[in-house]
């Protein structure tokens, strides 16, 4: 037995290593984990995208489960998800704030009427501070906000139709109740 | 004659040094101090849209407004320490190229000496048990008569 044993470590070992270099290939290296999650949201007030002389206040948003869906005009994964945004919007399940990152106002205005505007409010993050407080790096992302005003997710990159129902519209329903 | 010429302007893209860019230069003119410590401890940080670049090498508009960003809270006379505890704030340990010892990255750490005692302690008991295993036998007449002239009469 122990004999064999001997005989049986290369292929063990060698199994190890394939497993470790294997998942390696399923992971991705864009989804970086946020230390956000599970933190309180930092709290902004931007001008508003709609009404320049306005500001909008994230505080506003306290009391309820919200999305706060990051996009700009120059980005090309937000025109892919736009329309399953604009759905969500129509279904009056959960209130979506916009935030326009880095963008120009007039090329934002003129997208949101071109391709449709789901969002209750839209805070217009000129210079990309508050974008910064949120640690975003890679437009579109998606945050999931609960009711005491704490990140519970965060979706790097556009949402799909499969992933906006299984994880985010999902976990709002859980955070609603 | 084309395919060499693009070689050419290939090969002195990737040898050339890495150029300023206008606003970058200017940065440096006035305040070459302050600007050198920005780009060393940006050198510490991953850009996380061009991951395999730091902060310091990449031209993306991420990398230059975490440097802009370095850049004014240094000015507010904050230290290194603090400027790296912010951007670990928002964008979590990922963005520092050597990462802090902690609980999760333990093995990431010691993993490398862990493995080298477990090599010096397997190859320590089988040099042990090889000892042990050879056994000494002293020659009997014939072969020692053998190995002489095998060896050479003297």
């Amino acid at each position: 037995m122990v004999r064999y044993l001997k005989y049986l470590t290369p292929l063990v070992v060698f199994l190890v290593v394939v497993w470790f270099l294997g998942r390696g290939l399923y992971l991705n290296p864009r989804e970086v984990p946020s230390p956000l999650v599970d933190k309180p949201a930092p709290v902004f007030s931007v001008a508003d995208l709609h009404r320049p002389e306005r500001q909008f206040s994230s505080e506003k948003m306290m009391g309820q489960v919200w999305i706060l869906n990051v996009w700009a005009s120059w980005c090309r994964a937000c025109r892919d998800e736009h329309p399953l945004f604009v759905d969500l919007g129509r279904k009056n399940i959960v209130p979506i704030v916009g935030l326009n990152y880095k963008d120009q106002r007039g090329d934002a205005l003129e997208w949101l009427r071109a391709l449709g505007d789901p969002y209750v409010a839209s805070a217009y993050d000129v210079d990309g501070r508050v974008g910064m407080d949120f640690g975003v790096y890679g437009v579109p992302e998606t945050y999931v906000i609960d009711k005491q005003g704490i990140i519970r997710y965060k979706h790097i990159g556009p949402v799909t139709a499969k992933s906006l129902e299984t994880k985010v519209v999902a976990l709002v329903k859980e955070l609603q109740q | 004659m084309k395919r060499a010429l693009a070689c050419l302007m290939l090969l002195s893209a990737v040898l050339a040094p890495p150029l300023l860019t206008a606003k970058e230069a200017a940065l440096m003119a006035e305040d070459p101090v302050l600007e050198k410590r920005v780009m060393a401890l940006a050198h510490e940080l991953r850009c996380l849209v061009c991951q395999n670049q730091s902060l310091g090498d990449s031209h993306s508009d991420f990398a230059i407004d975490l440097r802009t960003e370095m850049r004014e809270q240094m000015k507010q006379g904050k230290n290194d320490d603090q400027v790296v505890d912010f951007m670990v704030e928002r964008y979590g340990d990922f963005i520092r190229f050597r990462p802090p010892v902690k609980s999760t990255t333990f093995l990431l750490w010691f993993g490398p000496f862990i493995l080298l005692v477990i090599g010096a302690a397997v190859l320590f008991i089988s040099l042990k048990k090889r000892k042990r295993s050879v056994k000494t036998t002293p020659l009997n007449d014939e072969e020692r008569k053998r190995a002489e002239a095998l060896l050479g009469d003297k």
